[in-house]
This record gives C-alpha cells, sequence and structure tokens, in this order.
C-alpha cells in the first residue's frame, strides 16, 4: 500500500530507477539472517531461540549472543526447523550435546517440582494465614458483641493494660 | 505455639547461609558433559596431516584415550601444550587430537614448531565434531574408553594437577595403566 | 606521594569510630547513661567525616592519573573523559565498596541529624546498629578489598582502562542510585533491631521508620529502572529485563521493600501486623546484604559479577550471616506475640494491605528461589540447572497481574470494615470503564492476545481506580479544588506512586506483546520492513571517537513513505584492551522506540541487522520515576516535620460505640491505642 503509494507520486523518477536497476544485478528483498517460509516457524524460532542458553558466556540466550557457538547453534535449530522437526526434537537435540545448562525454562521433574510450585505454594499459604487472621477477628467481633457495654469498657482497659505491657516486656 | 513459629525464619536464613558456603568456590562456568556415558559420536573427518586419510569414532576403540579439542586461536591451548607434550613422552597416554575451527595449515605449523603429541590429529574446520560433543569453548579434554563411551569432559587446561587428581584416575578406572 | 596511604589511614580511623559508635552509645541506652548515649551523633559525624576524606582520596587519584595506585591502574586510563574517570572510582569491586560505605556513613549522619524529635533511647539504638554494620563493612574493606593498594616501585605507564560497557551515562548515576536504595533499608533495619532491643514497638515506632524506608524505596526504584533503561540502550540487542541473577538481586529488596512499605502503613495507623512489619524491615536489609554478596563472591555468574574471590565471598558471606542470623535470633525471641485487639472486618483496608504483602512477598519468594534453585541443585549433586526469562515470565505475571487487580479494589477500601455489597457497587462503574480502556487499547494494537489483555487491563484498573478514588475524596461542597487542595501530600504520594505502577506494567505488557523484532540481512541500499515502519540503510562509514574508532551505518526510518528519523548505529574497537562494542541507535519517543543495531558482517558488503519496533516502553521507565516522585512526595508530608511529639489523639471512650462494627466508614483515620498514648 505505502508502496503504491510512493510509486504513483514520483512516477517519472521510478521509471528512470527501473531502467538502471534492470541493467544491475536483480536486487533480492531483504532477507531475515534466518528467514521461514511461514510466519508460525518463524515465531517458533525466536522463542526457542530465546529459551537456549549460550554455554560460553552463559548469561545470555542464544538469540543475543555473538559467541561462534551461539552462531553454530543458531544454524542447528534453524537446519532442523526448516526440516520439519518440532520443537521437541530440536529441544532434545541439542540438550543431549550441551546438557540441561542450555534449558531456560527448566523441565517439570521431581528436582524442580519444588521450583515450579513456589508461587502456588507460597499465595495459597498467605491466603489460609489471611483467611485465619479474619476468622479470629470474627470470632473477636462475635465476643465483643455479647458483652454489654460496661463490660466492653472494663475489658478494653485490661487489655490496654495488658497490651501496653506485652509492647515493652522481653 | 507461635514463638516457635518466629524461629522459622531463623532456620531458612541459617539453610541458606549453608547453601551459600558450599557455593563459594566453584565455578560455575564449567559444565558437565551431557554424553557422559554415552558413545562417542560418530564422525568421518579427514586427518589433519594427511588429507586423504579419514577418520572416524573407530579410532577411540582399544584402550582408554583422551581426546584434546585445541586451536591455534586459542591462548589457554598455548599454556597447556607443553603438559600435553609431557603426558604423551613421558607417561605415554594416547591424545587424539580435535583441531576445532581451525586452519590446516597453521595448525599443522604450530604443531611442527611446539611438537605434537598427539597419537592421531583431526581436521575439524567447521567445528561439526565438536558440536556433536557439546564443545563449548578450547581447550577441553574428554576421557574415553575403551569401548568409546564418553567417561567425562574437563573443560579447561589439563596440567599436572588436573591429571593426578582427575584424568588419571579415570584411565585407571577404565582400564589403563598409569 | 604518599597521599593514597592517607586515604587508608582515614578508613581505619572510620572504623576505629565506627567500633564506638556501636559500643558505647548501645550500653549508654541498655544501662541508662545519658552520658554515654551522647555520643552518638559525634562519633557519626566523625566516622562519615573520614570516609569521604577516603572517598575524596580516591577520587582524586583517579582523577590526576595516579596509576600507582592499583585499583586506578585496573580501571582507568589517561584517555579516559573525565566524567568516566570520576565515575570510573565506583566502576571496580573495592571502589564501589567504598561507596556503598559512604552511602551507609550518609544515611547514618543523615539520621543522626534529623532524628532531634525522637527519644534518645531510639537514637543511641538506631545509631549504634548502623554503626554495627558500618563496622562490618569497614572491616570487610581494610582486611580484604583495600582501594588504595598501590603498585611501587614499577608504576605502570597507563591503566588497563574502565571497561567499555561502563564508559557510559548509566554508570554515573546507576550505582549510586541503586546504593542509596540498598543501604537506605539499614536505617529501616536499624529502626526494627531498636525496638525489638527496648521493646518499643509501636504504631510510633513505624511512623519514624516510614519515611526512611519510603526514601529508601524510592531511590531503589529509580536504581533498578536506571539499570533497565541502561542495559536496553547500551547492550545492543533491545532488551530491557533479563532476570539475570544480579539483577533478581536488586528486584529483591524491590520488591520486599514495597512489602515493607505497605505493612508499616498499616502498623501506623492501627497497630497491627507489628511482628510481621518487624520481620520485613529485617529481610529487606538482609535481602540488600544479599545481593552484594552475590555479585562479589562468584557463587552465580552474570554480567555484572565483580572479580569474584573466594576469600571475599567468605568474609561478605560471614558478614551477611553475622548480621542476618543475629538479627532473627532477637526477633524470635522479642518479636511480640501477643495479639493485638484489633478488630478488621474481611473486606477491610488492612486485609487488602495483607493481601498485597501476600503477593508481594510471594513474588520476592518466587524470584528468589528461581535465582539461588541453580545453586541448591549444584551443592546437592543434582546437575547444573539454568532458571531464566521463560520460566520467570510465565510464573511471574500472573502474581503482578493478581497484585495489580487486588490492588485496585484494595483503594476503594476502609479502615476497619468495609461492606461487601457497598464495595461491589462502588467497583461497578470503575470496572466498566476499565474493560472499555482496554479493550480500545486492544483494538488499537491489533491483536487480541489473553496476556496482553489481562496486562493492559491490570494498568488501567490501577489508574482507573486511583482517578476515581480522588474524585471521591476531593468532593467538595466548596469546589473540586478547595477539595483537592485539603488532600495531603501523604495522599498525593500514593497517587503517583500507583498511577506510575501503572504506567510501568502497561508498557512492560505492550511492548512484551506487541514489540517486532527482526534481524535482516542488509546491504547498502536495502530496505526493510517492520511493521509500519521502513528502514532504508543509506551508508556506511568509519569514524573516530576520543578513545575508540567505529563503523557506523546510516539508516533512514520512514513511516507511510515520511522520514521520521536518521539512525546511525556503530561497531566500536576501543584503543585500550580491543573491546569491540555494539552501539545502537534509537529513535526515542513517548508511544514508541525504534531500535537499530549492527550485528555480524556476513559478507563484504552484507552485514546483520537487528531492528526493533518497541511500542511503549519508555512507559516503563517513566512509570518508575513517577513511582519514585511520589514516594518523595509522601515523605514531604509536613506530619513528618511537626515539631511537636505525640500528636496522635487520645483514645476514646468505650462508650462511644467505636468497637462496633460501622457499615459506611468515613477515611479518617481511627486512633490508635498504643502506648505511647499513655508516655
Amino acid at each position: 500500500m505505502t508502496i503504491f503509494r510512493l510509486f504513483s507520486r514520483f512516477a517519472p523518477a521510478w521509471l528512470a530507477a527501473l531502467l538502471i536497476v534492470l541493467a544491475l544485478p536483480a536486487q533480492a528483498v531483504v532477507r531475515d539472517v534466518y528467514s521461514f517460509d511461514t510466519e508460525g516457524k518463524q515465531q517458533r524460532y525466536q522463542t526457542m531461540t530465546a529459551e537456549l542458553r549460550c554455554p560460553k558466556c552463559q548469561n545470555q540466550n542464544i538469540a543475543d549472543s555473538n559467541s561462534p557457538i551461539s552462531e553454530d547453534m543458531r544454524d542447528e535449530v534453524y537446519r532442523m526447523m526448516t526440516n520439519g522437526a518440532s520443537d521437541v526434537d530440536i529441544m532434545d537435540s541439542l540438550v543431549g550435546r550441551f546438557g540441561e545448562f542450555i534449558r531456560y525454562k527448566p523441565l517439570v521433574e521431581k528436582r524442580t517440582l519444588l521450583l515450579w510450585a513456589t508461587p502456588a505454594i507460597s499465595v495459597l499459604g498467605g491466603l489460609l494465614i489471611v483467611g485465619g487472621i479474619v476468622l479470629r477477628s470474627r470470632r473477636n467481633n462475635q465476643i465483643d458483641s455479647e458483652l454489654s457495654a460496661e463490660e466492653r469498657a472494663r475489658v478494653e482497659k485490661i487489655m490496654d493494660g495488658h497490651n501496653g505491657k506485652s509492647d515493652s516486656q522481653a | 505455639m507461635k514463638r516457635v513459629l518466629l524461629f522459622l525464619p531463623l532456620l531458612v536464613a541459617l539453610a541458606l547461609g549453608v547453601l551459600l558456603f558450599s557455593g563459594i568456590g566453584k565455578d560455575p562456568t564449567k559444565l558437565e558433559s551431557a554424553l557422559v556415558g554415552k558413545a562417542m559420536p560418530e564422525f568421518a573427518l579427514e586427518d589433519l596431516h594427511r588429507p586423504e586419510v579419514q577418520v572416524s569414532q573407530q579410532v577411540f576403540q582399544g584402550e582408554p584415550r583422551l581426546l584434546n579439542v585445541w586451536g591455534t586461536w586459542c591462548p589457554s591451548c598455548r599454556d597447556e601444550h607443553a603438559d600435553l607434550m609431557w603426558l604423551a613422552k613421558n607417561e605415554g597416554v594416547p591424545i587424539v587430537g580435535l583441531n576445532y575451527k581451525d586452519q590446516r595449515a597453521e595448525a599443522k605449523a604450530w604443531l611442527e614448531r611446539l611438537g605434537d603429541p598427539y597419537s592421531t590429529s583431526i581436521y575439524d574446520p567447521k567445528g561439526s565434531l565438536g558440536f556433536d560433543l557439546g564443545v563449548y569453548g578450547a581447550p577441553e579434554t574428554f576421557v574415553i574408553g575403551a569401548d568409546g563411551t564418553v567417561l567425562h569432559r574437563h573443560v579447561g587446561v589439563v596440567n599436572k594437577q588436573v591429571w593426578e587428581e582427575t584424568l588419571r584416575p579415570l584411565l585407571n578406572q577404565a582400564g589403563g595403566q598409569y | 606521594m604518599m597521599y593514597p596511604e592517607l586515604g587508608q589511614f582515614a578508613l581505619i580511623l572510620a572504623l576505629l569510630l565506627a567500633v564506638l559508635l556501636a559500643v558505647v552509645p548501645l550500653v549508654g541506652s541498655v544501662t541508662g547513661r545519658d552520658s554515654l548515649q551522647a555520643f552518638a551523633r559525634p562519633l557519626t559525624a566523625g566516622m562519615f567525616v573520614f570516609v569521604a576524606v577516603a572517598f575524596g582520596i580516591l577520587t582524586y587519584a583517579f582523577l590526576t592519573d595516579d596509576f600507582s595506585v592499583a585499583y586506578v591502574a585496573n580501571n582507568s586510563n589517561s584517555l579516559l573523559p573525565w566524567y568516566f574517570k570520576f565515575s570510573a572510582v565506583w566502576g571496580g569491586h573495592e571502589g564501589s565498596l567504598l561507596l556503598w560505605i559512604l552511602m551507609l556513613a550518609g544515611w547514618t549522619l543523615a539520621v543522626a541529624v534529623f532524628s532531634q524529635r525522637l527519644p534518645t533511647v531510639m537514637v543511641s539504638q538506631v545509631l549504634s546498629v548502623l554503626g554495627i554494620v558500618c563496622v562490618g563493612f569497614l572491616l570487610f574493606i581494610v582486611m580484604t578489598s583495600n582501594p588504595f593498594e598501590r603498585i611501587l616501585p614499577n608504576i605502570p605507564a597507563d591503566g588497563a582502562d574502565l571497561n567499555p560497557l561502563l564508559q557510559d551515562f548509566g554508570l554515573i548515576i546507576h550505582p549510586p542510585m541503586l546504593y542509596m536504595g540498598y543501604v537506605g533499608f539499614s536505617v529501616a533495619f536499624a529502626f526494627a533491631i531498636a525496638a525489638l532491643i527496648n521493646g518499643r514497638l509501636d504504631a510510633a515506632w513505624a511512623r519514624w521508620s516510614r519515611p526512611w524506608t519510603t526514601v529508601a524505596w524510592a531511590f531503589l526504584t529509580i536504581g533498578v529502572a536506571l539499570g533497565s533503561w541502561w542495559a536496553y540502550y547500551e547492550l545492543g540487542w533491545g532488551g530491557w529485563w533479563f532476570w539475570d541473577p544480579v539483577e533478581n538481586a536488586s528486584l529483591l529488596p524491590w520488591l520486599s521493600g514495597t512489602a515493607l512499605m505497605h505493612s508499616l502503613a498499616v502498623t501506623e495507623k492501627r497497630g497491627v501486623f507489628k511482628s510481621w512489619t518487624v520481620l520485613l524491615a529485617i529481610v529487606t536489609f538482609a535481602l540488600s546484604l544479599l545481593g552484594t554478596f552475590l555479585v562479589r563472591s562468584g557463587v552465580l555468574t552474570s554480567v555484572h559479577a565483580f572479580a569474584s574471590d573466594p576469600e571475599r565471598g567468605t568474609f561478605l558471606l560471614v558478614l551477611l550471616a553475622i548480621t542476618v542470623i543475629g538479627s532473627l535470633i532477637l526477633y524470635a525471641v522479642r518479636a511480640p506475640t501477643v495479639h493485638v485487639r484489633a478488630r478488621y472486618g474481611s473486606m477491610s483496608r488492612e486485609i487488602f494491605l495483607l493481601l498485597n504483602n501476600v503477593m508481594l512477598v510471594s513474588a520476592t519468594l518466587l524470584v528468589a528461589v528461581g535465582t539461588l534453585y541453580p545453586l541448591v541443585l549444584d551443592s546437592l549433586d543434582m546437575g547444573k540447572l539454568s532458571i531464566g526469562e521463560p520460566f520467570f515470565n510465565l510464573t511471574f505475571t500472573p502474581l503482578a497481574i493478581a497484585a495489580g487487580l487486588l490492588m485496585g479494589v484494595g483503594i476503594f477500601s476502609r479502615w476497619k470494615k468495609t461492606d461487601a455489597g457497598w464495595l461491589a457497587r462502588k467497583l461497578l462503574w470503575p470496572l466498566a470503564l476499565s474493560i472499555l480502556i482496554s479493550a480500545a487499547a486492544i483494538v488499537g494494537y491489533g491483536e487480541f492476545k489473553l496476556m496482553a489483555f489481562l496486562g493492559i487491563f491490570t494498568a488501567v484498573w490501577v489508574a482507573v481506580a486511583t482517578c476515581w478514588d480522588l474524585l471521591d475524596k476531593s468532593n467538595s461542597r466548596k469546589g473540586r479544588m478547595h477539595g483537592l487542595k485539603r488532600q495531603s501530600r501523604s495522599y498525593y504520594g500514593m497517587v503517583l506512586g500507583h498511577l506510575g505502577l501503572a504506567m510501568t506494567i502497561a508498557g512492560a505488557t505492550v511492548v512484551s506483546n506487541y514489540g517486532i523484532e527482526r534481524d535482516v540481512r542488509m546491504e547498502s541500499g536495502d530496505v526493510a520492513t517492520v511493521g509500519d515502519y521502513q528502514f532504508v540503510f543509506t551508508d556506511i562509514g568509519q569514524r573516530q571517537g576520543a578513545n575508540f574508532t567505529a563503523q557506523y551505518g546510516g539508516f533512514d526510518v520512514l513511516l507511510d513513505g515520511r522520514k521520521v528519523a536518521e539512525l546511525h548505529p556503530e561497531k566500536r574497537q576501543y584503543s585500550v584492551g580491543m573491546n569491540v562494542m555494539t552501539e545502537a541507535d534509537i529513535d526515542a519517543g513517548f508511544t514508541r522506540d525504534i531500535f537499530v543495531a549492527i550485528g555480524e558482517r556476513i559478507s563484504d558488503n552484507a552485514w546483520a541487522i537487528r531492528l526493533q519496533y518497541k511500542p511503549l516502553i519508555r512507559w516503563l521507565w517513566l512509570g518508575a520515576f513517577i513511582m519514585a516522585l511520589g514516594g518523595f512526595l509522601a515523605v514531604s508530608d509536613k506530619r513528618y516535620r511537626i515539631r511537636e511529639r505525640a500528636t496522635e489523639p487520645k483514645a476514646k471512650p468505650a462508650d462511644s460505640g467505636s468497637l462496633v462494627a460501622n457499615p459506611v466508614m468515613t477515611s479518617v483515620t481511627k486512633p490508635v491505642i498504643t502506648s505511647e498514648a499513655r508516655s
């Protein structure tokens, strides 16, 4: 759409350029360094290279790293993907050579169960505690509302004394 | 009960302390090989000195050997070279050399100048065998068993200490007499 | 020239004063001897002066190219521009440690100066605790990391140069801001320890701790944001957060510190959750120290790690252990266990803030576990594992979303009790508006992605709820302006803080979901398309910089045929050290960034070029700065500048029915029944 607008505005210039260009070897469409036939594969490639850790520099994924081994690994991912291999196959093939270290997303297995379960355990545990606090508060409310006004005053006085002591005690 | 709960953070901190303490001094950049226990990957590459000769994984059959990955572009390889020579000549250890991502002419000249500790030298200009072995940076030295099984990978230079502590015991475990 | 040794001497003197500071006022406070306690402020001032002198001497050595000092020789070079020579002072381990200590001494001095209204016992103990921390770090620097070591008699002709990655404006401000934050949490820590020692753990303690915590938090927010921004434009591949162990180390105290800030608010207003708040104060500072340890011990690999050294690592770990374990023993033994007799309904503000804490602490735990887990497994010989971005994105994002959603609801909640039905009715219109705005945003960006919608909705929800509450509160019979003026700075600080967070969440969501990245092979004259933009590779050239030579490429960026930017990314080779750096060029904008970096040379004419379209990325950092601004605004509230003490109203008499739940609550704070009111 954009090219079309450009084209019509500068038609004479384009015609001249066209003639010049035809005289030169054909200019290819700009290609990705690693180009795939489908958008889906392109996405898979980007995701996968972001999930693989460079074993040499160790703190970059192979998409970002300039080291030779990362380049080799990117080439291998590209080669296998264009040959139709699945994500799991490609991962397994690379992990089989370089070890689990290069997986940035650890597998869910026995030794990583605790890792993956951490957020759930933490949130659920926290919610249980909060729930307990709310229940305790409700129970205290109930006890309060069963007292008469005078009794309430007495309780408060006693509790203030107790609280004051407990705050400054060992 | 509540008082006991208050000791929980302390226990967690103590456990963490022990953990972190044990991590000091370890080098996190040295990775174990994923191939330990598996057979040498198959390959067909040229001999460094004689291009007409093909070398394959058969060269590892028969006795336990070391496989040393090196290149003329690697300064640490230069550092460990004298130790490799000592291992090959004095201790009689069979070392197969894998010339990794290098130029044949330069590699040959290097070995002529400095000495050749390798019983066989493989020429891997594209690094394909290196890739299959999971090599990520030279120098690396593998211990290969008599049946061609990968037993261990050492990342970094080989020196007397590495030989005594790691390589020699492994070779002997695999049937060697060093 | 003997002056560098003077620097070393100054540090030793500072150490001696720190030891005195750690002991004398503390003893005085426990035995009731005012004469000893009177030493606290002078000792603090003296310690600060000597640390400042040492820092000044090191800076002088850098600015005058004194390569007889080993640290200067390792981190500087005569060709370095003067402002980088200045920031090179903290470019390596020893110097950055000295910066840390300078900040620590500075914060201690600030506490000494701004604590005139506090009871003497509290001041003595807080300063002594800070003194103990200073002793630890001064011991560390004097015994293992002396920045004034000399290379004599063979003084090198020139220095090894500052790492080119650090030769950047970011280095000048990122570490100082970060350290101001890390170190600032030592004050909240000191207040917590002092309260445990003297037993005076009450709402007053919370009120004193709050401004210090908020300022430290604001600085840390800026520090972390600067780090992210710096990584983005300096590292050359357009990322803004890598979940790198050292980045995580800075995020941990931030998450914990945010929880602490909110918990302190509850403790101050209602006198509850005291034990929890104290624990958070200890944990937050412990996380700051943990971060220091991780960066300098070599235990984890990171782009940030300073030269790793087992000896230093051990020393630091012992320091960390003594501090943390000592505090936690004190905590376990002396933290109050009696339940304060406060009442709160299930939808009260207290409960929402508690839920906020649950989310933040869960996030903290997640990041901590994710960062340390590889270490755990390795120590147990269970293999070397990697935990990186994909893991954290998957697990952190839901927590952030949950926290944001709760926050929006919580903003409407009232102290002590909120009626569920009233709350639900209150939420309806904001909810509808938020859904509408989020839907519009999704349509604007084109594709519907679930995570994008959730993230944008969370951000919009927080913003709408915040503004709605502001509108509610500023309703006044005397007009809107009067209503707005009536709100405290503390309140506006909170508003800015929450709006800033909404902005950050929006930025993170949009750039992660709608950003486009392409690595293309280009020759001079080629045109590449990314989204709606065209990139024309116009020319290649070379240029000479102050201490490097650069190959640059020229790119014209077109949108709908119209040129919007000219970018010149470079590949630089630095003269000393021969490092090659990728310098991306960025066209920055409020709604989007255009990012171009030169990659590998593919052939004689062709290069791999990285092109990126980053929508709303600036919102990430702008939001952070607004959050920090909110923090500073809140601290300038006049309640912290009132000269008189004990300004809380006395407890109401019991028969006013204040203990019975009221269905409709106002936002006026209830009087706090504490021991302070009686003193």
